[in-house]
């Protein structure tokens, strides 16, 4: 049955952002009641599989199609006629209008005079709140939903529309165990009925568990599509990896020196409670823990670009002055942020403006810039940090993931820190820079920086941490040691007592 | 999780924008009546709905715009250009019916509002940056055409001159309008799919785009109708005031602005009601008048205007913060 | 550098420099000494406050109420001038009073962090009602004839006026703030993405805050010479200024969205506009016409980078798909 007409096909597709190729000619097919998992490292080109598909972008060569006939997606909408619903890794709800009207958004129920029949539509949000089986009111607003409340809502949006072709882009990254079986029940079903599903996932054992079939990707190329049965894990990573995953993190062993950040006690009303832990000169510390645990949440404000309620932090043993990330970085603090382009580069300004722009008061002359000392600079931290760039004057929104990754690094160590915060330091980037990244994270802890790592990928944590701190639903669940740390400790403190395994 | 106890204090609070207006409306009637008790004569009452027509009818369309996070500078010039073409039009072919001009003003407005939109949503122009241009444009084509001259209520035929005051079982023809437009819009913003999707751009645009909304149709229906709606307004200018030159409407974006501001409509989009927009001309048309009745300096009125917009927005945004942060407690797994 | 050419600021520069050289051949009068005095009279207020608002809509924000303050410093300084204080004590003031109104702006801005273009509809209403409340509609006319015929006088007796020199200071001190030091640096870091700017350290909110207060005090410094230069202190002074520096600024290339923009490109669109205005009127040409020049010009000056952008996009596209199909 299976291997009958594809519901959906991809077809040789490619897609180039400026420069930037971030898909080559990828072929895969999706058949209806089957699920089909899209695995890849980070930037690996499933996102703009996604677009493609959900009819954002439009594949610059290649084609699309939908039971057999060729398709060109003008928009969104077409996507949708198509019977395409897609449901993204980051939400996309409004956050005004009720939770019903999100759900209801472009297929409302209507009255006999075309209005919108309100009854209905809370009737149908509350039935399929039922059949997902979580409580959420459907009369309040969609702002100030919990991330995994609102990806419930995205896939109650997702099951109203009916779609024959249902496309998951991380859609458990931030649910508990118990959400994710939930879930996992309702796209069987789906399944069974004969949707087709595409679902994307970093956690292999939801891919074995839900999958058929699975479509690996590397670096915007397409690698193989085989049945998951003929495949085990460690298959599946050496061809999304092109390498043995060993060989990447080369952590250099280092005797720690004297403590250089105290945290004590820090709350942060509704976001998280009583964090303590300290690092010490030469140690990299990651902070592990599901999406949405607070990790992100507690570094920003422990650099001071979120405020905090109660505790403190102390840097060499002086207290830091909260709310300032000026004081932070006069005490020696630099923070490489999670999204590097909302928080970590102004994507318009250029290369050397970037790079400079922590520090441009202490390259200015008697006040005065006139861009030859910040040219200076930023060449000499490019080229340490090897950066490929044309021109130090383009705009660093020109440039690939992974050399912006190092304009932003390059931005933070021409500041000389103590202490480096680097959170999610290789999302997005190709496998090449990533080991980079590590070797630099490495290397700078073993001249005597402290380090505290922000990460989501378990290799990341287990390989470059000398000790793990997990967070859960905004409170420290455990510390390991580099030793104590595997993949089942962390993800079970991660987890706590939800994890089924 | 007590999805219930949400309900009400959310529901109460959205409520409470309108109610403060109505309050707000009430006691400065109450007030200003006790001192003088003309205040409430039927010709007085007359006097303020009237001159709240003109300004409710722009504000209807300037609510819609700005409810998808857009706004439209270029209302007061496009009163006036379709203020001027009516009354050319009618004066120079005095037996047209009054449903002419009015016709007319409407297609004018539209098109003026049509440019505004394919700016915006083609030329990938900030709606801030378009209808300030027009706002010179449209401004600029009156004066041209008009070249100095004015229309005279002497030289228009007195049925138009007429319409301005007559009134259907008591209730003027301006005001009528008024509130079948914004009555009408308000249920076409709230009731229909056309108007959800509009508070649904406002309020995220990028999830508009990709939940399949049609937004450039929909961006394009807002831009057309603020215009029409000014064009609408135009005529009804021409006919209530009985003289036109190419300056009529200088100015009035701000008055509309602030009209729709002070009854509720959030600038960035996505909340806020129409009817609370005619409310909001309501209001200051109302102060206006009961400055005069009470005797106070008339020169007070455009300050306590701009007071009144900033304690509006200031109201939103406590709600908003207020709102926020009981979200946030309810659902603090922490 | 190519870039550069390309950039709308060179452009309208370009565009000035020519529409001047044509209008000094073409238009009679045009090129004369008294002419420019005129000129430069007439650029005066849009030009000094256009200095600060350029940086304001650098960071992303706006201030319409600049002109409002503008008229609110003119009243005052005419109730004050009425009430027997001297010219020397008044001066001062009306820049305290304008900064004290940028500093209202700025709070409710920053502090309470309501959006900057609501909040200055509300100030433009509120500073023109008190200047309304302090004045009325009467005018105050007889300022000391010394400071008036200074503003409207030229060094020498020749074609340079008075006023080219605060002009020139200012400009100057703008120029190099926003481009040469890092103030200037954090404005763009603030416009083209303030979360950002916030990671790397910048204080945005002060920074916000410190520009309304900037543009107050401009804005009351032209109100002294606005009253000055006409001997005549109105409520109503300057009114509807606030569109045309906006239009000057945006036509000059600063982006509406902040983050882009220089201030030679913002000079350049104040001049173009003024001497289009100027020639016209030479030309007798309805200054009022001019209206449709200015408009389309400002709706041009962010939609042709558009319309360039989207069809290389588009030229690209094509050419991949032809090289795909071969």
């Amino acid at each position: 049955m299976a291997e009958a007409e594809a519901l959906l096909e991809v077809h040789d597709v490619t897609k180039s952002f400026g420069a930037v190729a971030a898909v080559q000619g990828v072929s895969f097919p999706l058949y209806g009641g089957e699920a089909h998992a899209l695995v890849g490292e980070n930037g690996a080109g499933k996102s703009t599989i996604v677009k493609m598909l959900a009819g954002v972008h439009r594949p610059d060569t290649g084609t699309l199609r939908v039971k057999g006939a060729d398709v060109e997606f003008a928009g969104p909408a077409d996507a949708k006629a198509a019977g395409i619903a897609v449901i993204y890794q980051e939400p996309t709800l409004f956050p005004d209008l009720s939770v019903a009207e999100n759900i209801a958004m472009g297929n409302q129920p209507l009255t006999r005079l075309r209005q919108i029949d309100r009854k209905a539509m809370h009737t149908n949000a509350e039935a399929l709140f039922r059949r997902l089986g979580v409580h959420i009111d459907p009369n309040r607003p969609a702002r100030g939903l919990s991330i995994a409340d609102q990806q419930l809502v995205e896939i109650a949006k997702a099951l109203s529309s009916e779609a024959r072709i249902l496309i998951m882009d991380e859609p458990t990254a931030a649910l508990s165990g118990v959400e994710v079986e939930r879930l996992f029940a309702v796209v069987r079903s789906l399944r069974d009925e004969g949707a087709a599903i595409m679902f994307i996932s970093h956690r292999f054992e939801e891919i074995t568990e839900l999958c058929e079939r699975v479509t690996i990707m590397r670096d915007g190329k397409h690698v193989a599509t085989e049945m998951v049965a003929d495949l085990t894990v460690d298959d599946m990573i050496r061809r999304m990896v092109g390498r043995d995953l060993s060989a990447l993190f080369p952590k250099q062993e280092v005797t720690p020196g004297e403590i250089v950040l105290e945290v004590q006690g820090l709350s942060r009303e509704g976001v998280f409670r009583d964090i303590s832990f300290d690092v010490r000169a030469g140690e990299i510390v990651a902070l592990a823990g599901l999406v949405g645990a607070g990790r992100s949440e507690v570094m920003q404000a422990v650099f001071g670009v979120d405020p905090y309620d109660e505790g403190t932090v102390k840097v060499s043993g002086k207290r830091l002055k909260p709310g300032s990330p000026r004081a932070a970085m006069a005490a020696g603090m630099a923070l490489v942020p999670e999204d590097r382009r909302q928080q970590g580069l102004i994507m318009e300004l250029s290369i050397e403006r970037n790079v400079t722009l922590p520090r441009v008061r202490k390259l200015a002359r008697l006040g005065l810039l006139f861009g030859g000392e910040e040219r200076r600079a930023a060449a000499t931290w490019t080229e340490k940090l090897q950066t490929k760039l044309g021109n130090l004057s383009d705009a660093v929104g020109t440039l690939s993931g992974g050399n912006q990754q190092k304009v932003v690094l390059a931005k933070w160590l021409s500041t000389g820190p103590r202490l480096l915060i680097v959170d999610e330091p290789t999302r997005g980037i190709d496998v090449g820079t990533k080991a980079e990244v590590h070797r630099l994270m490495s290397s700078l802890a073993a001249d005597g920086l402290a380090v505290v790592m922000v990460s989501s990928e378990l290799p990341e944590v287990l390989g470059m941490a000398d000790r793990v701190v997990v967070l859960r639903e905004g409170r420290i669940a455990t510390v390991l040691s580099r030793d104590e740390a595997t993949e089942e400790s962390v993800m079970y403190a991660a987890m706590g007592q939800q994890v089924t395994a | 999780m007590t999805p219930i106890a949400f309900q009400k204090p959310a529901r109460s609070l959205m409520k409470t924008r309108e109610l403060g207006i109505v309050l707000a409306l009430v006691l400065l009637i109450v007030y200003t009546t006790a001192n003088n008790h003309r205040f409430l004569s039927g010709q007085s009452i007359r006097d303020n709905l009237l001159n709240t027509a003109i300004l409710a009818v722009m504000a209807a369309g300037e609510a819609v715009v700005v409810i998808t996070r857009n706004i439209d500078l270029s209302v007061g010039s496009v009163l006036g250009i379709s203020a001027w073409a009516s009354a050319t039009m009618v004066s120079s072919h005095q037996g047209l019916p009054m449903i002419v001009p009015i016709v007319v003003g409407l297609l004018v407005g539209a098109l003026c509002g049509l440019l505004n939109g394919i700016l915006v949503r083609y030329g990938k122009v900030p709606a801030l940056v378009v209808t300030l241009g027009t706002l010179y444009i449209y401004r600029g084509i009156t004066y041209s055409w008009a070249g100095g001259k004015q229309v005279n209520a002497d030289k228009l035929p007195q049925h138009f001159l007429d319409f301005a005051n007559a009134s259907v079982l008591g209730v003027p023809w301006l005001v009528l309008i008024a509130v079948v437009v914004v009555g009408g819009i308000s249920v076409l913003m709230r009731n229909y799919r056309s108007g959800r999707e509009l508070y649904a751009m406002g309020s995220s645009p990028q999830a508009a785009e990709l939940a399949g909304i049609r937004v450039a149709r929909n961006l394009l229906g807002a831009f057309i109708l603020s215009g029409a709606l000014a064009g609408l307004a135009g005529v009804l200018f021409a006919a209530r005031f009985g003289t036109v030159d190419a300056a009529a409407g200088t100015g009035y974006e701000l008055n509309v602005v602030a009209a729709v501001v002070v009854g509720g409509v959030a600038v960035f989009g996505g909340s806020g009601t129409v009817w609370g927009a005619g409310l909001g001309a309501l209001l200051l048309t109302v102060i206006g008048s009961a400055l005069a009745v009470l005797d106070i300096n008339q020169f007070w009125q455009q300050a306590i205007v701009g007071f009144l917009i900033i304690l509006a927005i200031c109201a939103d945004r406590l709600v908003a913060v207020r709102i926020a942060r009981s979200l946030r407690k309810r659902d603090a797994h922490v | 550098m190519s870039k550069k050419l390309a950039s709308w600021d060179s452009i309208i520069i370009l565009l000035t420099v020519v529409v001047l050289i044509v209008a000094s051949f073409a238009v009679d009068n045009f090129g004369t000494g008294r002419n420019f005095t005129f000129l430069t009279l007439d650029t005066l207020p849009i030009i000094l406050v256009a200095l600060p608002m350029t940086m304001i809509i650098v960071t992303g924000e706006i201030d319409l109420s600049v002109a409002s303050t503008l008229g609110l410093t003119s009243s005052a300084m005419g109730w004050m001038w009425n009430h027997g204080m001297s010219i020397q004590t008044i001066i001062p003031l009306c820049i305290v009073l304008g900064a004290v109104a940028g500093a209202l702006n700025g709070f409710l801005v920053t502090g309470l962090g309501l959006p900057s273009l609501a909040v200055t509809i509300g100030t433009l209403a509120l500073y023109r009602g008190l200047a309304f409340v302090v004045l009325g509609d009467s005018a105050v006319a007889d300022f000391p004839y010394n400071y008036s015929s200074w503003v409207t006088g030229t060094f020498g007796g020749g074609s340079i006026p008075h006023v080219l020199l605060p002009i020139a200071v200012l400009a100057l001190i703008f120029g190099i703030v926003q481009h040469a030091t890092p103030v200037g640096r954090s404005l763009y870091a603030i416009g083209a993405n303030a979360q950002a700017a916030h990671f790397s350290g910048i204080r945005v909110g002060r920074t916000k805050f410190w520009l309304y207060v900037v543009s107050g005090a401009v804005c009351g410094l032209v109100g002294v010479l606005w009253t000055l230069r006409y001997s005549s202190a109105r409520a109503d002074n300057g009114s509807g200024l606030e569109l045309a520096v906006v239009a000057a600024v945006l036509l000059g290339g600063v982006s509406i969205f902040g983050g882009k923009g220089s201030l030679p490109g913002v000079l350049a669109g104040v001049v173009l506009l003024a001497a289009l205005q100027n020639a016209l009127r030479l030309e007798d040409v309805s200054g009022q016409a001019l209206n449709i020049v200015t408009g389309a010009l400002l709706v041009l000056s962010v939609l042709l980078p558009n319309l360039v952008t989207a069809i290389r996009g588009t030229w690209q596209r094509r050419k991949l798909r032809q090289a795909a199909a071969r």
